[in-house]
């Protein structure tokens, strides 16, 4: 009973990670239709911003939540402007240029933080079940995706941004030809994106050891759960990130770890051959 | 640059000619004596390799200030491998053709060491490989000064049993020092009347334990011992504290520190963890702390010095004393010297030259991590590599060349 | 056309064979060894992404699988020349299997490059994970993160004291290198790769003409797949040991920025960009001023940005450009480069 409770919680956490660490990929691929392999670095410099930031002495939420995204978010503006907006259209040469960003960050982190493993500890206590002590922070996570959800759900349905934004991911010409300026609105997807994927790294920063090489860890993953969700962003956000998470630690707890990650990209790979397209080609078509 | 086929086979064969030449020519001094060093400063693995870097050139700049070796100078050619398998069989032949060195330091992952290892013993030159490593590697032409599992574990785990109970959960990396530790840590455990309660091997990239932490609760042993390996599998340490289990189950880990990650973690996460190395930071000996002064008056702090870049310090100091003894860099000459069992006094105490298995025999220090430091609680002087000297006896059979499985 | 085939084959030998011979003069040997390999390695994908069209996140997969086929196959027949074919011909089964799977399922570019990265990352656990004593292959224990040492190197078939090793090593692997080339040019000419062209610039201009697609794409990717496992043969014998790096993400990674910088659509830049920046990346290793991963990375970035075709191509149109009115020898070689671009 304890157990089942345990393993529950073990596989929304593993679904909660797979949201969190895919959303910011999600947006920029499902707006602008641009893979950005630095998404994994993006979420190493939101883990090292948080950090620094707690060395100054701010409060770890504060940094995690506010700081970290922020700081990402304007990092990806620059790299926006700099280097994605000459390669709107070109699929294949942004995901080569930002593979080769995703490097030069690994270098850049490398030169300022040194390659030895940084951390900080989790700000929330573990508690008792039954005979079972449950990592407190999981709980956390479970709740920062669910709100990241529904603000993503709030913006897009409810506001103007949000409208704009939608018309801008059917139809670009339209939108552009409504007087609506693409340049902008990619810039600010852009920025949106990484500022989740900074968020991300910030709130997974206190689980794990921080090395400028931990974001390759990540991008595998979140390209999969993205690319297997297919057109519809937030319904294949959740229905890959479900399918993967569950799946995964199904076999995580039947047999190990590595099962369990093998047993992810099996299914990927099962996946994508039924369902070409995604899995929201098929269900959920027209949604969100 | 004429560097052809024809030239490369006359300087090798002007090399081992040199090396068969009466001592007194060679020591006339023609030029540096030259040490070669391959290491990973970049990439992946450079935590480990940056600090042995430093280490190295501090034990060659010492013994420059000192005079040099048979009145030469020292000096250091050194290649960055960037975490990089290829680059190492590149570099080590560089080393061995182009440079021409007298003696090669380096190799950090087991895999690297096997990668050089042939090539520096075809070519002759004497190899000194620093690290903690799974053991069992016998060859004359290699020196191996880091600790083997059976030095660890044999002092580990008697100390953590007792400490704990009888009843142990191993959770290992998986890669062969992984394997080998947890066979040790099951004969020793069994020795000491224990019983193993349950066996994970994790692969190095695995950062989420959750459904590990979950499977030793369920098992609830008495102790957990945790020989996990990188940046990765630090994770672990941090879950296993925030889920609430340190207080409830006591940990000890082979290679927790090894790498310096109790400073990453803080005092809530690291307290406690019981560990048994070569070298301590807060080894309170006066060869430390001199040792320490001197790396403070090179670098600024002391912040980088570890377990391999102790031992990589103490491996240089060690070849050293054995040209000084030979009176000569002929590399047979210096193996003799070596295996008549020489001893330096290193940071870390007395590191011993084992001729049977061209290991080490040195003080392993039973510690644990208080404060982000380690605290030496008790020191067993000078032990033996058993493990290795189970299968090996270069002694008995000189041209042995495999690196063995030992069978526990 | 055909009147010229026999010309380029001569012109390819003639320049290979001196390029054979000269190269010993500037570095030694050893080094030349690997640069060839990976070269060899960089004409594999060139192939099948500049040539077919097929972007493969993995080529690095099938690199690692020549390579551990030949390490396991030669601890276990103790000779160089079975393990060596075994070695080209289980990456090419392993890749027509794969490849079937991907192109008669119809995935498209990104699907395909999920997929071909999934398979690559699945190789790579696994054999990560092969440490214990229970993963052996006849004589050969798999190593995990280790990785196998100790193999028998190449050696003259059926003579399995004889190594070829040092000089005689590197003319070896150059010359299969040429033969790889001319056999990559003749393919290239005969009608399979036209047809393979055509799939690249339309491909249901190729399916409605009658054409069978996806078989062609296999048949493709396969024997792109064996020059992989090819260079990957070699380059065990090379190094004399092999690891899990080389089924990772960043060694296929390299494949690509390799093909991206020497240049797609021909067979010489792939060659060139492995071996340049192979070259940088051991240059670059005897300094510590920079991080290398950095430099490797601004490489690609500036690369995509300022000359997304390469230096080859760009070579060749600034070549057109400045002597394009050259004598007829001249044009004659500028119009082989230029169909070499366009394909």
């Amino acid at each position: 009973m304890d157990l089942s409770f345990v393993i529950l919680v073990e596989m929304l956490y593993a679904v909660a990670t797979l949201v969190l660490i895919s959303a910011g990929l999600a947006v920029v691929f499902g707006m602008m239709k641009v893979i950005n392999l630095a998404h994994g670095e993006f979420m190493m410099m939101g883990g090292y911003a948080t950090i620094t930031a707690v060395n100054f002495g701010v409060n770890i939420f504060v940094a995690m939540l506010i700081i970290a995204p922020i700081a990402v978010g304007l990092i990806g503006l620059l790299v926006e402007r700099l280097v994605i907006r000459h390669l709107y259209g070109r699929l294949i040469d942004t995901m080569l240029a930002t593979w080769g960003l995703s490097l030069l960050f690994v270098g850049l982190a490398t030169m300022i933080f040194g390659n030895t493993t940084t951390g900080i500890s989790t700000p929330i206590p573990g508690f008792t079940v039954g005979n079972y002590q449950v990592n407190g922070y999981n709980f956390f996570i479970i709740v920062i995706s669910i709100m990241l959800i529904a603000g993503m759900l709030a913006v897009l349905k409810g506001t103007r941004a949000g409208l704009i934004a939608r018309g801008t991911m059917q139809r670009s010409d339209m939108a552009s030809a409504l007087g609506y300026s693409p340049d902008r609105i990619y810039m600010a997807t852009f920025f949106c994106g990484s500022a989740l994927s900074g968020l991300a790294g910030a709130v997974l920063a206190p689980l794990v050891g921080l090395v400028p090489t931990s974001g390759v860890a990540y991008i595998a993953k979140a390209f999969i759960t993205v690319v297997a969700g297919g057109p519809a962003l937030i319904a294949g956000l959740i229905s890959s990130a479900a399918s993967f998470g569950i799946i995964n630690q199904v076999f995580a707890f039947a047999v190990s770890p590595v099962i369990g990650d093998v047993a992810l990209f099996v299914t990927a790979i099962v996946l994508l051959r039924l369902m070409p397209q995604g899995i929201t080609s098929r269900f959920f078509k027209g949604k969100l | 640059m004429s560097l052809n086929r024809r030239n490369l086979l006359k300087s090798t064969a002007a090399l081992s000619a040199a090396a068969m030449m009466p001592k007194v020519l060679m020591a006339d001094g023609h030029g540096p004596i030259k040490l070669g060093s391959v290491l990973d400063t970049s990439g992946g693995f450079d935590a480990y390799g940056r600090p042995m870097d430093m280490a190295m050139r501090l034990a060659v700049e010492e013994i420059n200030t000192g005079g040099g070796l048979l009145g030469r100078e020292v000096e250091v050619v050194a290649y960055d491998t960037q975490s990089d398998m290829a680059l190492y069989t590149q570099y080590a032949q560089r080393l061995t053709r182009q440079d021409q060195v007298d003696v090669v330091h380096g190799g950090i992952l087991s895999a690297s060491r096997e990668a050089i290892r042939q090539t520096l013993r075809r070519s002759e030159t004497l190899y000194f490989y620093n690290v903690l490593y799974e053991g069992g590697v016998c060859d004359r032409n290699i020196f191996i000064n880091g600790v083997t599992p059976a030095q660890q574990v044999e002092a580990l785990v008697p100390h953590a049993m007792a400490n704990s109970g009888p009843r142990v959960y191993v959770i290992a990396a998986d890669y062969n020092y992984g394997h080998n530790t947890a066979g040790w840590i099951r004969h020793y455990v069994e020795a000491n009347g224990g019983e193993i309660v349950g066996i994970d091997f994790l692969p190095l990239d695995v950062n989420d334990f959750g459904s590990t932490i979950a499977s030793i609760q369920t098992a609830s042993p008495d102790l957990v011992i945790a020989p996990l390996v990188g940046g990765a599998h630090l994770s672990f340490f941090r879950q296993w504290a925030a889920s609430g289990m340190k207080d409830r189950i006591p940990l000890a880990s082979t290679t927790m520190g090894v790498g310096n990650e109790h400073k990453v973690l803080t005092p809530e996460e690291g307290d406690g963890i019981m560990v048994a190395y070569n070298y301590s930071q807060e080894l309170d000996t006066p060869n430390n702390t001199s040792f320490k002064e001197r790396w403070t008056a090179a670098y600024g702090n002391t912040d980088d010095i570890h377990e391999i870049a102790v031992s990589n310090y103490q491996g240089v100091v060690t070849w050293a004393e054995a040209v000084r003894q030979a009176g000569s860099i002929d590399r047979m000459a210096i193996i003799e010297a070596l295996e008549t069992g020489l001893s330096i006094e290193g940071p870390a105490g007395t590191v011993t030259v084992d001729p049977q298995t061209h290991h080490a025999i040195l003080d392993v220090h039973l510690m644990e991590i208080r404060d982000q430091g380690m605290q030496v609680i008790e020191t067993l002087p000078q032990r033996q590599p058993v493990d290795v000297q189970a299968v090996c006896d270069l002694g008995a059979n000189p041209d042995d060349n495999t690196q063995y499985e030992i069978e526990i | 056309m055909q009147g010229s085939a026999g010309k380029d084959y001569l012109t390819i030998i003639v320049f290979g064979a001196a390029l054979i011979w000269l190269l010993p003069m500037v570095e030694n040997t050893y080094t030349l060894t690997i640069l060839i390999i990976y070269g060899m390695l960089g004409l594999s994908l060139g192939l099948i992404w500049g040539f077919g069209g097929i972007l493969c996140f993995g080529q690095g997969a099938f690199f690692g699988l020549g390579a551990y086929t030949y390490a396991i196959a030669a601890i276990n027949f103790g000779e160089s020349t079975v393990p060596m074919l075994l070695a080209v011909i289980i990456p090419a089964i392993f890749a027509a299997i794969l490849g079937a799977m991907m192109f008669y399922g119809r995935l498209t570019e990104v699907y395909l490059g999920v997929i071909t990265l999934v398979v690559t990352l699945i190789l790579f656990k696994f054999i990560n994970s092969t440490a214990g004593p229970q993963y052996v292959i006849g004589d050969a224990r798999l190593g995990g993160y280790n990785g196998i040492p100790g193999f028998q190197t190449l050696n003259v078939p059926g003579d399995p004291g004889a190594y070829l090793w040092g000089d005689s090593y590197y003319y070896v692997c150059a010359v299969a290198l040429l033969l790889v080339y001319l056999l990559v040019t003749w393919l290239l000419r005969s009608s399979f790769g036209r047809i393979a062209l055509g799939i690249r610039e339309n491909e249901t201009r190729i399916s409605l003409m009658g054409y069978d697609v996806a078989a062609r794409k296999t048949v493709l990717f396969a024997i792109g797949a064996a020059i992989a496992g090819l260079a990957g043969a070699l380059f065990a014998s090379w190094g004399e040991i092999v690891t899990p790096t080389l089924f990772s993400m960043a060694q296929s990674a390299e494949i690509i920025i390799w093909c991206i910088v020497g240049g797609l659509g021909t067979r010489f830049g792939p060659i060139l960009g492995a071996a340049g920046l192979a070259y940088m990346k051991f240059l670059l290793g005897q300094q510590s001023l920079v991080d290398n991963t950095l430099i490797t990375g601004l490489i690609l970035v500036l690369f995509v940005l300022f000359l997304p075709k390469g230096i080859v191509p760009a070579l060749a149109r600034f070549y057109r450009a400045v002597l394009g009115n050259g004598s007829p020898g001249k044009r004659k070689n500028t119009h082989r480069i230029r169909r070499a671009t366009n394909g």
